[in-house]
């Protein structure tokens, strides 16, 4: 087997749960035998090689000149995605005149598409842009390669997985780690839920990270249940004893949240229970670490409830930070909103700390040894923080057997999983 | 006979490093060396070091005419000796001269008249004996961090030996009122009140470089000219401005050094104008009346009031958080943690968390080291975060060793112990405090001097 992916981030560049998701999911593959080829938008020269080839998207030339592609080209615009196709257009103009565009531009001068194309890597103001780049590019490996199925993690690479299926001919199965629903609650961006909705529409098969994300792509994308999958994610073991040696510096429990500072996230009720618990407890400090677009809110509410002494941010963490934050904390807490999956409380439990996780997540599905909370039960995720703080048997078991729980939750597992559909795929 | 009252602050903060939630209770070193050591010496290149040199040769050339006075915050002084001694000299040898008067103010440039009372009165008393200890003079005006002032703050001054105080000739105040007279304490009218003339005072700071102000360029003759278009009964002109508008904020390019050589030579020439010190100011005017000030005011921005340093909830909130510690501040005598109190006390820092950007904002980015309002909070309050602990610590193990009989270990070993042993020096400040009463008598003697020579 020989899977085409087109996945977003690698290490050592991730900024989130994707990126990790992804890299783990490979590793487990390859264990397995299958040939993948990794497709990420940029390589910076220095990600990891282990048993598969990765193609820097950027170094591939597309040459309109070539009939080939100008065949390609063609089954693309069937797609219905070609509005986002043309690069070096203005922003404006683009969304209406595409279409018409393309095509003349095509016969016509020539020049403007033998470019080399450039990703920028991260999520940015030209995002819908560089998707679409992306695709064409994808397009073009493709036609490049052999592969018995196209994988395609998340919406942002879906236009290439579609890309790359129609090129090949070859089956395509869609990997839902996150929906539109998730990241935006209920005003969700239209056109990325359009692309979405076409990427599962267009797949084969589509694979979901849990099945509380399974329930939304049935019900919000009216994707036929028998296409859909669950697979569970897992998390990486480490080891990694330098950070045996982590010490924290203050006396106090550190309560910890570690993510994006987002909607979905559930910032505001990490807050508001620290709050609570303070109110009980001074012996105790709560850390919201992470950057996102609610940051400042989250700093002006700790400030009006006067417990910025014991409230502390820690922007952006990154590496071994990550992994020292969860080394000096004694609980971690996920209050999202809704969250597809969410790996972090796995990362969490592996450095044996105990986890306090919302009911609205996919890792839900799989922790035993957790305690879960609604999102909105301030009351219940402050009692949930204080119970583990001071019950030491509580602790003590979430602890002992949460590592376990963790370590027994393997890529390779996952990746047999994800083989299976696979072939469902290929010979159904 | 009108004065013009020529004053400067000179201030600069120990600027906090970034320093993150993992040093919390690890790293006790607050401090950007590298930048303060780094901006004090600019500022003292282009700024300090030449007009003190101009001040010094406009005093050499028009004897007791010519004079100014000067407010420079312990923190800068603090800087200067560690960074830039020369700068301490120079001004020493302004103080020589005696046409130089030099003004009290909390030591950090802080804003402890509106936290704690105690706290204000001992850092006045700190600054003013640091001044005496530099300078041999024993400052008897009080000028309250960026001319904050209120009824209430101007009792406090009076109370503590002072009888005078400057604050900002703020229009909401004044109304109709003219801030070219001598004015007193509405709660104790002993203490006389010297208001900032903030349009000439703004001229000078704000716009003298700006090619969009119609009057550009600004000379002196034209400055003069203004002076002498103020109606004939008022007294006293004050021109209040941070030093650093002297070659920093203004560049010796736009020509303020010019500016001020020239203007000495020609108030003299073209005005009945003359220069006073508060000191003799205090002694020659007489208030024309209270001024009412209920609400602080301060001389920042439009609004000349405190919404720079306080008023949003990341500024309300790190002062509560900073002055709730100074009652356990005051057991400590631990010399390093007096001195971060100080320094983490100066107004500054809460300056950085100013969120009304659009109005002055860019007055107030050009000071700011901070990306955001946000991250100067959140690098404060982990300071401030590490500093309680240290403070707690500190408190706990002095309670340890007084319960504990001499002969007896220390049975807690905490960081702190080491400290507690250092502890005396604190009052090193007090001896100097007591020195030379004769200052006092020297200003008004000169206050005369001045008065025969430009009577002429």
């Amino acid at each position: 087997m020989r899977v085409l992916m087109f996945g977003w981030e690698f290490p050592p560049h991730i900024t989130g749960g994707l990126g990790t998701a992804c890299f783990g999911l490979t590793k487990g593959l390859v264990k397995h035998g299958t040939e993948v080829i990794f497709v990420v938008p940029k390589a910076f020269g220095d990600e990891t090689k282990e048993g598969f080839r990765l193609v820097n998207a950027s170094d591939v030339s597309i040459d309109f000149k070539e009939s080939l592609n100008q065949e390609h080209w063609k089954k693309f615009q069937y797609m219905e995605i070609g509005s986002n196709l043309v690069p070096y257009l203005d922003p404006e103009e683009y969304e209406m005149a595409v279409t018409k565009e393309v095509r003349e531009t095509i016969s016509g001068s020539q020049s403007v598409f033998s470019k080399q194309f450039t990703f920028s890597g991260k999520y940015g103001p030209n995002l819908m842009e560089e998707v679409s780049r992306y695709a064409l590019v994808a397009s073009s490996i493709a036609s490049g390669n052999t592969f018995d199925v196209i994988h395609a993690h998340d919406w942002l690479t879906y236009p290439a997985g579609i890309a790359a299926k129609h090129i090949s001919g070859k089956p395509l199965v869609v990997h839902v780690h996150a929906t539109e629903f998730d990241r935006s609650g209920e005003k969700v961006n239209q056109v990325v839920y359009d692309i979405e909705r076409q990427g599962m529409e267009e797949a084969d098969l589509v694979i979901t990270v849990s099945n509380f994300t399974r329930q939304i792509v049935l019900e919000k994308y009216g994707i036929p249940a028998e296409k859909v999958f669950t697979v569970h994610n897992a998390v990486e073991p480490v080891d990694r004893p330098e950070l045996d040696g982590v010490q924290k510096h203050v006396r106090e429990k550190i309560v910890t949240f570690l993510g994006r500072v987002t909607y979905q996230k559930g910032p505001d009720y990490f807050v508001e229970a620290a709050y609570k618990v303070l109110q009980k407890d001074d012996n105790v400090r709560f850390v919201m670490a992470g950057s996102g677009d609610l940051l400042n809110r989250m700093v002006r509410r700790v400030a009006q409830l006067k417990i910025a002494t014991k409230f502390h941010f820690t922007g952006f963490l990154a590496g071994t930070e990550v992994d020292t934050m969860f080394a000096m904390s004694d609980v971690y807490v996920m209050p999202s909103v809704s969250e597809p999956f969410g790996i972090s409380p796995l990362e969490a439990m592996r450095s044996n700390v105990p986890v306090v996780i919302s009911k609205q997540s996919g890792v839900a599905e799989v922790l035993k040894h957790a305690l879960k909370v609604d999102f909105w039960d301030v009351d219940a995720l402050a009692d949930a923080i204080y119970g583990i703080l001071h019950y030491d048997g509580l602790r003590q078991m979430f602890i002992r057997y949460g590592k376990t729980e963790v370590d027994n939750l393997k890529w390779e597992n996952a990746a047999l999983n994800v083989i299976e559909v696979y072939n469902k795929a290929v010979y159904r | 006979m009108r004065s013009i009252c020529l004053y400067f602050q000179v201030h600069q903060p120990f600027r906090l490093r970034t320093y993150r939630f993992f040093n919390i209770g690890n790293d006790h070193h607050y401090y950007d060396d590298y930048q303060n050591r780094h901006i004090i010496r600019r500022v003292a290149e282009k700024s300090y070091l030449p007009a003190n040199k101009l001040i010094l040769d406009l005093i050499r050339e028009f004897g007791s005419a010519f004079r100014v006075s000067f407010s420079i915050s312990g923190t800068a002084l603090e800087q200067m000796e560690m960074y830039v001694p020369e700068v301490i000299q120079s001004f020493r040898r302004l103080a020589e001269t005696g046409q130089v008067e030099f003004l009290a103010e909390t030591y950090a440039h802080s804003l402890s008249a509106l936290g704690n009372k105690d706290e204000f009165y001992r850092q006045v008393e700190l600054h003013r004996n640091k001044v005496e200890q530099l300078f041999g003079y024993k400052p008897t005006t009080f000028r309250n961090t960026e001319l904050i002032y209120s009824d209430r703050i101007g009792e406090m001054v009076a109370d503590m030996g002072f009888h005078t105080m400057m604050t900002e000739g703020a229009k909401h105040v004044l109304g109709w009122k003219s801030p070219n007279f001598m004015y007193c304490n509405n709660i104790n009218p002993k203490l006389k009140v010297l208001l900032r003339n903030f349009r000439l005072s703004d001229d000078l700071t704000f716009r003298f470089s700006s090619h969009e102000w119609s009057e550009w360029p600004l000379t002196a003759e034209k400055f003069v000219y203004w002076l002498n278009a103020i109606d004939a009964r008022e007294e006293v002109v004050n021109l209040f401005l941070d030093y650093e508008t002297l070659g920093e904020h203004q560049w010796k390019e736009t020509g303020i050094f010019d500016f001020f050589k020239h203007l000495p030579a020609t108030v003299f020439a073209k005005s009945d104008f003359t220069f006073g010190n508060p000191e003799a100011l205090y002694n020659t005017l007489q208030p024309v009346s209270a001024i009412s000030v209920p609400h602080p005011i301060s001389w920042a921005d439009e609004e000349r009031d405190l919404t720079a340093w306080l008023g949003n909830e990341l500024q309300d909130e790190a002062f509560a958080k900073l002055y709730a510690c100074s009652q356990k501040v005051a057991r400590c005598t631990d010399l390093q943690i007096q001195k971060d109190w100080l320094f983490l006390q100066t107004s500054n820092h809460f300056y950085y968390m100013c969120t009304k950007w659009f109005s002055s904002g860019e007055v107030h980015k050009y000071f700011n080291p901070y990306g955001s309002p946000y991250e100067a909070f959140i690098n404060f309050m982990n300071v401030l975060s590490d500093f309680i602990i240290r403070v707690d610590d500190a408190v706990a193990a002095e309670l340890t060793v007084s319960m504990v009989p001499d002969s007896v270990p220390d049975p807690k070993p905490l960081k702190t112990k080491k400290t507690t042993a250092k502890a005396k020096p604190a009052a090193k400040a007090k001896p100097a405090a007591k020195a030379k009463p004769a200052a006092k008598a020297k200003p008004a003697a000169k206050a005369q001097k001045k008065s025969s020579k430009s009577s002429k």
